[in-house]
């Protein structure tokens, strides 16, 4: 069976699924660029007369128009009870394109619970804020904040650990409340 | 030979084979979903996944006629004219609903399960199961029960007895067994009676969902992270099909490989955690000196190939462990440079006797892979293969000057007081695993490899050959005695397991049927031998 890899060609100038555009021929003021020219500087004076964007960081603080969806550093969210939340499934791990999370799992020391984090590891350098581990979370314990100043004075430092990530949530969890509370209430007691 | 038709096709079935539905369908490339039945135990019939509509057709007048209920395929052995259908809405519909059924006591835990990936419930709800669950259910978390080798999720078990039927059949020792009936079924252990054979590890394996956890492996990776690599296992003369799985560099599970000529589809317990020993920290990876000091890679060829031929008369012995192909290169070595130089086996570790259980399995008392494989080379060079007491004994007559012995034992091998009558010699090459007695006294102390980490064959009891690449890369500062002597050998480019393998196979009767690459099931070198 040919897989679909060995099946693509490249593909040739005569190619029929190639649609050939030709460029639009200018009249006299596409020529004479000067409907251009006034269009160009509206924009320029528009932007110069209106309201000003710029913030003067770090002294004033950008506003993030929707927390849920921005998408910075991350936390690690706690159950009721304060523990973390996380099951170490290790379906956020599998989902990252920047292979940045590292996880060791173990059986959890709690009775109600299966499976837990020994450690739970993001390197923050080799992240690239895409928000696919959040997605991929099925209790939804990791979650993307709108934190986005962090700044450390090594390598090491901007490798956040489990204490660091829960850190985290205790920091951002009145300004943005955990989405949802899936997972929670999953002790062993439903299952007997 | 007896003609069956599924799915509108025809397939001839090879005479004298005895073939039920999942089977025949198999070799007409139709894969008829199953949980209960399994090649290698007896037929339960209870899981119902694999209900298929049958029927015959007249042969004289080519009607067809179906049965009017759905048969289990597993339990209906294809006959001449049987008509199997299972692409029909009837199956389909059956199909999802015992899907629906099974699913409507799972705890559906998949993110903690170790099974996810890999399970059979999962595959076939994708594969066959309704789109939309009617039962409103959450997810919960599986009751937990140890029933000694391993553990058991209650409720994730869709209760296939497959376990069951391994224990009574296969290891023979019948601890598992079903409590409660119909929804309430589980299984279950005597109390004080857990399950606690040498077989154990096989019903992980089996268990077609994740209700049955390896100790060993529970929690520690998710198998889509795992590689898998075909292997031989080398805990016994046995030789096991295994396949290694690993992930960057890092053994976390051996598994049994099918093959129906050596181990069927098991393995024992012995050879399934035997892989710790390839990341003990206490594994030698720096060549030394005698005063202990580094020694770098890159002068050490040389500076081995001097050393072995200033030293006068030299020996060898050649470790059990070693691949067909390295022992061949070794041999090769100290017979170019000294032709008479005596070659003996390492000591061949025994333990017990022979283990048989009652489904065929059998454990050897012989715990190393390639004795009969390391001989046969050995013969070939010396006519004679000197056992490790006789080269001892020429060693107390200072008989020889330079001896290099290939370890590459799990486990301690030499004792001091046996080292010690190494301790005479000009020149001492030891390659090994481990830090023994016998590595103190050693000129020059060479890292070896551990068994994922070799490539070449290993020909066991039976004389059947099976050749491995390597599963996973030495650690850093290791070589394989192939690589080693390939380079001492002055031959160009990486070991090639195979070119050497070819060479011995002109050589040398025994191999000369391995010319042919090898099949997975490996091959059988007495055909040859009978034919010879």
């Amino acid at each position: 069976m040919l897989t679909h890899a060995t099946q693509r060609t490249t593909m040739k100038s005569d190619d029929r699924n190639i649609n050939w555009v030709q460029e639009p021929r200018l009249g006299l003021a596409g020529r004479s660029y000067l409907l251009l020219f006034v269009q160009g500087l509206t924009t320029t004076l528009r932007h110069f007369f209106s309201r000003k964007k710029t913030v003067q960081s770090p002294e004033q603080r950008h506003e993030i128009p929707d927390p849920s969806i921005y998408r910075g550093v991350h936390r690690l969210n706690r159950d009721q009870r304060g523990r973390v939340k996380c099951v170490a499934c290790f379906l956020c791990a599998t989902a990252c394109p920047a292979n940045c999370i590292d996880i060791v799992a173990a059986e959890s020391p709690w009775t109600d619970r299966e499976k837990y984090p020994q450690s739970f590891t993001i390197d923050e350098l080799r992240c690239i804020f895409c928000g696919m581990c959040e997605e991929a979370c099925p209790v939804d314990a990791i979650e993307l904040t709108s934190l986005y100043d962090l700044s450390g004075k090594s390598r090491e430092e901007m490798v956040f650990d489990k204490e660091k990530l829960l850190s985290v949530y205790d920091r951002t969890k009145d300004a943005k409340p955990m989405r949802t509370s899936r997972g929670e209430g999953r002790g062993a007691g439903d299952g007997e | 030979m007896p003609t069956v038709i599924i799915d509108n096709r025809e397939l001839e079935i090879p005479a004298g084979r005895r073939l039920n539905g999942i089977e025949a369908a198999r070799l007409a490339g139709v894969e008829i979903p199953h949980y209960c039945w399994h090649p290698g135990l007896s037929v339960a019939g209870s899981c119902r996944m694999c209900l298929v509509e049958v029927g015959t057709r007249d042969p004289k007048t080519g009607e067809i006629e179906m049965q009017p209920k759905l048969v289990p395929a597993c339990n209906t052995i294809v006959a001449d004219n049987m008509v199997l259908v299972t692409n029909s809405e009837k199956v389909a519909r059956a199909r999802a609903m015992v899907e629906e059924d099974l699913l409507l006591r799972h705890p559906i835990d998949c993110p903690i399960c170790d099974k996810a990936g890999e399970c059979l419930l999962q595959d076939y709800h994708f594969e066959y199961g309704q789109p939309e669950r009617r039962a409103d259910i959450r997810p919960f978390t599986s009751r937990r029960r140890d029933l000694g080798d391993v553990t058991l999720f209650v409720d994730r078990c869709v209760m296939c007895g497959r376990c069951v039927r391994f224990a009574r059949e296969i290891s023979g020792t019948s601890e598992l067994m079903v409590t409660g009936r119909g929804a309430r079924a589980e299984i279950e252990v005597v109390a004080g009676y857990p399950l606690n054979n040498k077989l154990s590890g096989n019903v992980v394996d089996l268990c077609p969902v994740g209700a049955l956890g390896d100790k060993d492996f529970l929690y520690r990776q998710r198998v889509w992270y795992l590689r898998r690599h075909r292997g031989v296992c080398t805990g016994c003369s046995t030789g096991c099909s295994i396949w290694i799985e690993e992930n960057q560099d890092r053994v976390w599970r051996i598994k049994p490989r099918e093959n129906p000529l050596v181990n069927k589809w098991w393995i024992c317990n012995d050879g399934r955690y035997d892989y710790p020993h390839v990341h003990d920290p206490r594994r030698l990876t720096q060549p030394t000196g005698r005063d202990g000091l580094a020694i770098d890679w890159t002068a050490l060829p040389n500076e081995l190939n001097r050393s072995l031929g200033e030293a006068g008369r030299l020996a060898a012995v050649l470790s059990p462990f070693l691949t067909v192909e390295e022992a061949y290169l070794l041999c090769k070595l100290i017979r170019g440079i000294d032709a008479e130089a005596p070659l003996a086996i390492g000591p061949v570790p025994e333990v017990g006797e022979d283990e048989r259980f009652p489904g065929g399995f059998t454990i050897r008392a012989e715990k190393c892979p390639n004795r009969r494989g390391v001989e046969a080379v050995i013969a070939h060079f010396a006519r004679r293969v000197a056992t490790f007491d006789e080269l001892l004994a020429e060693l107390d007559q200072d008989a020889v000057q330079g001896v290099w012995v290939s370890g590459g034992y799990k486990h301690e091998w030499i004792g001091q007081a046996t080292a010690a009558r190494f301790e005479r010699l000009k020149l001492l090459v030891v390659q090994d695993l481990f830090p023994s007695p016998l590595s103190e006294r050693a000129t020059y102390l060479l890292p070896g490899a551990a068994y994922p980490e070799r490539e070449g064959s290993y020909v066991n009891c039976a004389d059947r050959l099976q050749s491995v690449r390597r599963a996973i890369r030495p650690p850093a500062g290791v070589r394989t005695e192939g690589s080693l002597c390939w380079e001492l050998l002055g031959r160009k480019g990486l070991y090639n397991a195979r070119a050497a393998l070819d060479e011995i196979a002109r050589e040398m009767l025994y191999f000369s049927v391995a010319v042919e690459p090898a099949p997975e099931m490996g091959i059988d070198l007495k055909a040859n031998l009978l034919a010879g």
